[in-house]
């Protein structure tokens, strides 16, 4: 794999910083109805260079940090912001990668790579970049195939080095590798560390899979529904590279499902699921 | 005969359905066909069958003194011929024969039914069923008339085509892409678009300085509305998460619409472009017929006025081949385009 030397290296400038947010979302009539908080009084701080991920079940507003997180949407109240600049749009320091790759259809896998460039106007000093990042997720050979020959894995490896081509002091992940089956997963688990450790990019990760959450981060934000808040923020203090079936990843990962089972009040929770549903 | 027409139709009903299948299948070889002299001899059995019909069933037709339907004939007969033996050595030729030669044996067979009904028997009253043989004479007498009016339709047509796509890619871009644009221009393109390009001739003709002009306007208008409609559609219909994913990207407006937005509204604008010149074509013989005086259109009016109906179909048949070329050629740069479409929708 190619070493591509970190822009910012591990500065103050690639912290993240949540700070109060509270996100409600209007209702169709459009007044706010009560207990539609998405978010309610999120507050977090990542560490430049540090690999956090979230989990928690689906409607806890992970997906909606994340978003406020890029700038797609504004929170109802309180401060986000990277480094000391608070975040109000979308900027190519803040790469967002989602479940779906969404490559563009009409570009061939070289060309979606090239997107980040194109829209700043680098492309032409820049250009030898792209080889470079087709290399590290190890897709010369489809160069000009276009995204539907491609494999779930595949799509994901174009979307992750086109985010990265950028050098985002911040990459934002929504359920990466969600899509992915069991083995694919794994590997590209993998990948996205090394991808990480090579660019020392901050990383927010935001994941259904217990497993995946311990593997990967330095910290995990668990997260409850209705409203959204944070319930719990665990460190891992497991060494890399980590093995998945070690007896204190296992006491991690009962430990979480113990916090997620109790945080969620099985009954009542139950029923919220199903009334949301 | 009527056993050659069922042999030649089951040929082609085979095909179709072989070629159905092989569509489905993209990536699997077309299957061989299986290799039957009839497919291979259509063509001159069927102008064998055509030159019987004209030398030796008695005419009540006079004569016309030019012999371009036999030459036609002739011709059809020795390519048929010397196609069938070249394929043994060819195997694209054989491909293609085998593909082509049942419908080329129709169209001939075809001309031999249609001078069988008019000029031997007399099934269809004359002057306005003329034989193969009239028309023929009248497409070759009016040759350079007929080049010119075809020249004409095509200037008046290209003109008209390319100033309603301009000016309907902008307006449609902008109605799509800008809400104010929208609320304003939704409403008026509703309202005004669906009238007829031509129920506007009376009002083109008054305000308009030369026929010429008001009928590149009516055409243009005809492309206008389509073309306007499916591209606000496509623009407006854009998925969101590609332009979230640009926006992290660092993408500026200029961006999101001309590398987001129209890239992933060119399917549905071809859509557009496609019924755009079918109502093109409508308005331009109607303008060609009341206004303009040269093109097909009018030569078809006028050849109608004289009553001369040879030529009248031959104005058609140079219509047909005309339109289609066209149309072929839009379906050709649509392939070019949309490339990246294929194998995810089937064409």
């Amino acid at each position: 794999m190619v070493a591509i030397a970190p822009e910012q290296g591990v500065s103050e400038a690639a912290s993240l910083r949540v700070w109060h947010v509270t996100k409600e979302f209007a209702s169709p009539d459009g007044g706010v109805t009560p207990g539609a908080h998405a978010l309610d009084d999120v507050s977090l701080s990542i560490a430049a260079g540090e690999l956090v991920s979230i989990v928690g079940p689906s409607g806890c507003g992970k997906s909606t940090l994340l978003r406020m997180l890029a700038g797609l949407t504004s929170p109802t109240s309180g401060e986000l912001a990277i480094g000391a600049e608070p975040i109000t749009e979308p900027s190519a320091e803040r790469g967002l990668v989602f479940q779906d790759p969404n490559l563009f259809p009409w570009l061939t896998v070289r060309r979606n790579i090239e997107v980040g460039l194109v829209a700043r106007g680098v492309l032409r000093e820049k250009r030898a970049e792209v080889d470079e990042f087709m290399r590290l997720v190890g897709l010369e050979a489809f160069a000009n195939s276009f995204p539907h020959h491609l494999s779930g894995g595949m799509a994901q490896r174009v979307s992750l080095a086109r985010a990265l081509i950028n050098h985002p002091r911040v990459l934002l992940l929504d359920e990466p590798l969600g899509a992915l089956d069991a083995f694919t997963r794994m590997r590209m688990q993998d990948e996205v560390l090394h991808l990480w450790r090579a660019h020392g990019t901050t990383m927010l990760f935001v994941t259904h899979d217990i497993d995946e959450a311990i593997y990967m981060s330095d910290r995990i934000v668990i997260m409850t529904q209705r409203p959204g808040k944070i319930e719990q923020i665990i460190p891992v203090e497991l060494d890399r590279p980590r093995d998945r079936s070690s007896s204190d990843f296992l006491r991690l990962r009962g430990d979480i499902l113990e916090t997620l089972h109790f945080a969620g009040q099985p009954m009542a929770g139950n029923n919220r699921q199903s009334a949301a549903t | 005969m009527n056993s050659a027409i069922q042999e030649v139709a089951t040929e082609a009903s085979v095909i179709t359905m072989a070629r159905s299948a092989a569509g489905e299948a993209a990536f699997t070889a077309p299957p061989a066909l299986k290799s039957r002299p009839q497919t291979l001899l259509a063509i001159p059995v069927a102008a064998a069958i055509g030159l019987a019909v004209h030398y030796f069933v008695p005419k009540s037709e006079p004569l016309y003194p030019t012999h371009f339907y036999p030459i036609f004939l002739s011709v059809m007969f020795g390519l048929g011929l010397a196609g069938a033996l070249a394929q043994i050595s060819f195997p694209r030729l054989r491909r293609w024969m085998r593909k082509m030669c049942p419908i080329l044996g129709a169209v001939v067979l075809t001309a031999a039914l249609w001078e069988l009904a008019t000029s031997c028997l007399e099934l269809l009253p004359l002057p306005y069923f003329p034989g193969p043989e009239g028309v023929m004479a009248a497409l070759a007498s009016d040759r350079v008339l007929l080049f010119d009016s075809t020249w004409h339709s095509l200037v008046l047509l290209l003109s008209g085509y390319a100033v309603g796509t301009v000016i309907a890619l902008i307006t449609g871009v902008t109605i799509g892409w800008f809400p104010h644009a929208r609320y304003w221009g939704m409403p008026l393109l509703k309202v005004v678009g669906p009238i007829p390009a031509t129920a506007w001739i009376p009002l083109a003709m008054v305000i308009s300085p030369s026929a010429l002009w008001s009928a590149i306007g009516l055409v243009a208008l005809a492309v206008w509305f389509p073309v306007t409609m499916l591209t606000a559609s496509g623009i407006s219909n854009t998925r969101t998460s590609y332009l979230d994913v640009a926006r992290t990207l660092g993408a500026g407006q200029a961006y999101l619409i001309f590398r987001v937005a129209i890239p992933a509204a060119l399917p549905n604008i071809f859509i557009g472009l496609f019924m755009g010149l079918g109502t093109s074509f409508l308005t331009l013989v109607v303008a060609e017929t009341v206004g303009v005086k040269s093109g097909l259109g009018w030569y078809l009016s006028w050849a109608q006025g004289w009553a001369e109906y040879g030529k009248v179909y031959g104005a058609l048949v140079i219509m047909a081949a005309f339109f289609s070329t066209i149309m072929t050629v839009l379906f050709k740069v649509r392939d070019h385009v949309l490339v990246w479409q294929k194998g995810v929708i089937k064409w």
